[in-house]
């Protein structure tokens, strides 16, 4: 093949000579030439695929009519929000590429299909072996009278949104007042555009012509729900509702319109977001086929009828549509791309699944929404006063996810949009219900499920890290990818799957806890326990390598807790403890600490709470009540903590396990000794279970809850173990939790007596801590037990593995070695030393740490803050109450 | 006096040329006030530094400043080894440091960032960092 282009500026005259371009070009005859026509999105994603995998005898012209490098036109509305242009500009780098001549502000005219050539609007010609038509759409606006006066516009280039911003700014100059201002069409586009009106402070209304807002995408009540977040946002809604006439002043300004049933709405500005219309006449003209409701009919290869030339994005029709979305688009991009290099891809049909992006209004819709499938279920959660509606349609047999529509929160969309097509995996209720946890079993999530939120990090890409980048275990993943690099939620998950995948390609995930231990943690438990070791340099020779991590140390720390009950700081222990069990407290982002009394049962006098009061105020903490029914004092510098806890013992309390993998609290209701309806004690129960299991150390966090009637008010369910009283006596459930992936406790035993329930209790939490992997909290561990919870019930009641007196000698070790950690650090002067602030200056405070007063509380300065931005800062002496 | 773990020689002559920069011995404490395999935060003049030391008796000293986290908490983390570099992992994000070069060994999937780190002598029991100023 030869590259001919021709290029002539200035003139028209076609067959010109060659331009530098063609000339470099003609060097070498096997160039395939390319032209795009259009440079939008789908365009640059093209170009991306095709050069990312295409060697150097591609050679593309991209000609765009927007004097602009390609840029995100989805992202539009961020414009509003203070992104300029430059911001919102897609990868340069594509565009750059030597192999890519880019003739922007310069439009496609002609095709001449016998010659293989295009010429632009400038006069330029250029020859092709493959013609790409990506030239979009133009934002419609409606056939009326004055759909043109001053002060109406459409929402779909970055010129549009400025010369739209540019025109509010003055108009209200000139009016001198907020305009008001009317967006015609309540779609996807219309409520964005609405939200960047209302960002330029113009009173807002949306007209829809239909029953409801995005009524292609939401039924009825999820539009009637999307309606009420709209409004309480401030904006105006007016469905069914069909504007007539636009009415101009004497200068042409937009002053009012008109509408079907007679009414009339003064207005100063509209924005016309109903639709958009393929840009297909370059397509006509060449007398392309063109389906009769307009854009270029392609094939499943995004092929139009002519086979050397292709379309794709929304002036492309496929199966008699066309779709203004830009992830379809983009699957057309790489099918395009992925034919013209000899691969074989097919456009699989349109994926309609939107977000919506305004900030503060969730909505997503994904898959079949409309449950047009024959025999499909809907699965439907409505909350009116939450404003959230949410609905699943399943297949006839409730097991395949089909689509859905979630208003209010769509936290769930990430998880459930890859899911759709395939099994659910679950009780459909579980999705729907809490916000965003998702507990699918990762070993049937598909390739495009989000596994990572933080870094957009999917199952498929996780299983390409193993598979071709040779991870074998979770830290590697992660550097590869990214995954579970952000907040860390999904680790577990990133880790089944890669337990999944090393184990299909007959490799194991390494159990090992670390470098320095091949054992897993529950090998190691039992290493420590059979060997009698007490400490970890004698454990560390005899089983492992090196001198142990941030992994490995706390662990042990935690099994020799466990089994010889020393103090966490006792001798080389306290080497090992991570630095909240290091000093007893919980680290905050600056460094400093909080301090939380326990609070057994959440039962605290009055003279508790005074003395909980003044430490606060005399330390100049801040203080909020915590989850776990006790009070959380933040602010607490190293070196003060001795102090505190001084006042805290004297007053009989002690510092409570706010951290560290260990007890943390009962949570109880009032229970029958108040309430009504209690027909236990359930605050004299915690109160016991607390003051039982504090201190013990456990392979992640324990929380504990009881409630004293079937009403639950303590949420008991949500616990690692929760106790809900009966009549017949307590009821036991295990596996609760909330967090990351929130679970339901399951029943375990019922009607038991106070001292059957001590007992299933003490086995429970000890076999757990026997037998759990590192950071594995109850669910995932009695769910991997052999047999579930029949097979746990068998260890725990009927002694099938024969360890019950090993597990209750274990547990009244630990009740009976109990000490206050803090109190007993206090008496000791050399576990003080550690809480010098420096070694050379043990009583001077941090001098970086600094507050500013929010609420009435103190908090830690910001960064910005700090260097100076007007908000008065303080060192750790910032008092704010006096 | 007995050198230990002195990166850098001893400069022959303390604050000798002025247009050089101005290196000085500080002693800031005993080695009895360390703890072995556990930080100790120290000021060094304006400068937070965190002393380390490890069970061979060496002692290093790096930033008590936690670029990650921008907050200083060296001094508080776990002391370990990767392979056979010895380490500090950061209390708050878990990133982990050679204590000899102050590299990131283990960035947790963010940018790789360095601990500054100083040299430390070890005299009798004494313990000295050189404070470089210009």
């Amino acid at each position: 093949m030869r590259f001919t282009a021709t290029s002539r500026k200035h003139n028209a005259d076609e067959g010109a000579t060659p331009d530098a371009y063609g000339n470099a070009m003609t060097t070498d005859g096997d160039d395939t030439r390319i032209v795009v026509a259009g440079a939008g999105m789908v365009a640059h994603r093209f170009l991306e695929s095709l050069l990312s995998r295409g060697g150097p005898e591609w050679r593309v012209t991209l000609i765009g009519d927007e004097p602009r490098h390609p840029y995100d036109r989805v992202g539009l509305t961020s414009f509003f929000a203070g992104s300029s242009p430059d911001d919102l500009e897609l990868e340069r780098a594509h565009v750059d590429d030597e192999r890519v001549r880019f003739l922007r502000g310069d439009t496609v005219a002609r095709i001449d299909r016998a010659a293989s050539r295009v010429t632009t609007r400038s006069g330029v010609s250029v020859a092709y072996d493959h013609l790409v038509l990506a030239t979009g759409s133009y934002a419609a606006r409606l056939a009326v009278d004055g759909y043109d006066h001053d002060g109406c516009f459409v929402y779909r280039t970055l010129d549009d949104v400025e010369s739209l911003e540019a025109f509010v700014r003055r108009r209200s100059a000139e009016l001198g007042r907020p305009l008001v201002g009317t967006v015609i069409g309540g779609g996807l586009l219309g409520l964005e555009a609405a939200g960047a009106l209302q960002g330029l402070e113009v009173d807002c209304t949306v007209v829809q012509s239909s029953d409801r807002l995005m009524s292609a995408q939401l039924d009825r009540p999820a539009g009637d729900a999307l309606r009420r977040l709209i409004e309480a946002r401030g904006i105006r809604v007016e469905t069914e509702s069909v504007t007539t006439r636009l009415d101009a002043d004497r200068s042409g300004q937009v002053i009012g319109l008109e509408f079907r049933d007679g009414t009339y709405a003064q207005t100063d500005v509209v924005v016309f977001t109903v639709g958009v219309r393929p840009r297909d006449e370059l397509a006509r003209g060449a007398e392309l086929d063109v389906h009769p409701r307009g854009g270029v009919v392609i094939d499943a290869a995004c092929r139009t009828s002519d086979p050397r030339i292709s379309a794709i994005g929304e002036v492309a029709n496929f199966d008699g549509m066309c779709v203004g979305l830009v992830a379809p688009g983009y699957a057309m991009a790489e099918v395009a791309a992925t034919r013209l290099l000899g691969g074989v891809a097919a456009f699989p049909g349109y994926d309609l699944s939107t977000k919506l992006k305004l900030s503060g209004v969730d909505v997503a819709s994904f898959g079949d929404a409309f449950a047009e499938t024959s025999g499909a279920l809907d699965v439907v959660y409505a909350d009116p006063v939450a404003g959230v509606y949410k609905k699943l349609v399943l297949s006839d047999d409730a097991k395949t996810l089909l689509g859905g529509i979630l208003v209010g929160d769509a936290s769930a969309y990430g998880s459930l949009r890859p899911l759709v097509g395939g099994a659910l995996g679950g009780d459909p209720v579980a999705y729907l219900v809490p916000s965003g946890g998702v507990a699918a079993s990762t070993g049937e999530l598909p390739d495009a499920a989000l596994v990572c939120s933080c870094n957009s990090v999917t199952a498929g890409t996780i299983r390409t890290a193993v598979h071709e980048q040779g991870c074998t275990d979770v830290s590697a993943v992660k550097s590869c990818t990214k995954a579970g690099a952000a907040c860390g939620s999904c680790v577990m998950m990133v880790k089944q799957i890669v337990g999944a995948e090393l184990a299909k390609s007959g490799a194991a995930l390494s159990t090992a806890l670390c470098e320095h231990f091949e054992l897993s943690r529950r090998e190691l438990f039992d290493a420590v326990r059979v060997s009698g070791l007490s400490t970890f340099s004698a454990v560390i020779a005899r089983f492992g390598t090196g001198r142990g991590c941030d992994i490995c140390k706390p662990v042990l720390a935690s099994i020799l807790s466990t089994l010889t009950g020393t103090h966490v700081l006792d001798g080389e222990n306290a080497t090992l403890q991570d630095t909240n069990d290091h000093v007893m407290a919980n680290l905050q982002k600056d460094g400093s600490y909080s301090v939380v009394p326990r609070i057994p049962g959440g039962e605290v006098t009055p003279e508790g709470l005074l003395v909980i009061g003044e430490v606060a105020r005399d330390f100049g903490l801040y203080t909020k009540i915590t989850g776990g029914q006790r009070i959380d004092m933040f602010g607490a510098r190293l070196e003060q903590l001795p102090d505190i806890w001084r006042r805290l013992v004297d007053a009989g309390f002690e510092s409570g396990h706010a951290y560290g993998k260990s007890l943390r609290t009962v949570k109880s209701c009032v229970g029958s000794t108040w309430c009504r309806f209690g027909v236990q004690d359930a605050v004299g129960l915690a109160v016991q279970l607390e003051l039982r299991y504090r201190g013990l150390r456990s392979p992640h966090k324990l929380k504990l809850g009881v409630s004293g009637c079937a009403r639950e008010c303590a949420e008991a369910r949500g616990k690692d173990v929760g106790v809900i009283a009966t009549e017949a006596g307590w009821n036991m459930y295990i596996g609760g939790n909330g967090g990351f992936t929130p679970r339901h406790a399951v029943l375990l035993a019922e009607g038991l007596d106070d001292d059957e329930l001590l007992t299933a209790i003490d086995r429970f939490l000890m076999y757990y801590v026997f037998t759990a992997d590192r950071l594995q909290r109850t669910a995932p561990w009695f769910e991997a037990l052999d047999g579930g919870i029949d097979g746990l019930r068998g260890v725990i009641f009927d002694d099938r593995l024969g360890i019950c007196a090993d597990l209750d000698a274990a547990m009244a070790r630990h009740v009976d070695t109990y000490e206050d950690e803090w109190r007993a650090t206090l008496d000791d002067p050399e576990k003080l030393r550690r809480f010098a602030s420096f070694v050379n200056a043990p009583t001077t405070p941090d001098p970086s740490l600094a507050y500013t007063a929010e609420r009435g509380q103190p908090r830690p300065a910001t960064d910005a803050e700090r260097l100076g931005s007007g908000v008065p800062i303080a060192g750790t002496t910032l008092e704010v109450r006096r | 006096m007995t050198l230990m773990d002195s990166p850098t020689p001893l400069a022959p002559g303390i604050g000798l040329a002025s247009s050089e920069p101005v290196t000085d011995w500080v002693r800031v404490c005993d080695v009895a006030d360390l703890e072995v395999e556990r930080g100790r935060a120290a000021l060094l003049g304006d400068a937070q530094i965190a002393l380390f030391l490890l069970h061979d008796g060496r002692v290093h000293a790096v930033s008590n400043f936690d670029p990650y986290s921008r907050a200083n908490v060296i001094s508080r983390g776990i002391v370990g080894s990767r392979a056979d570099r010895p380490t500090v992992a950061s209390p708050m994000y878990k990133q982990v440091f050679d204590l000899r070069t102050g590299a990131c060994l283990d960035t947790q999937g963010k940018e790789p960032m360095s601990l500054p780190t100083w040299p430390v002598a070890v005299d009798g029991r004494r313990v000295l960092v050189q404070s470089v100023s210009q």
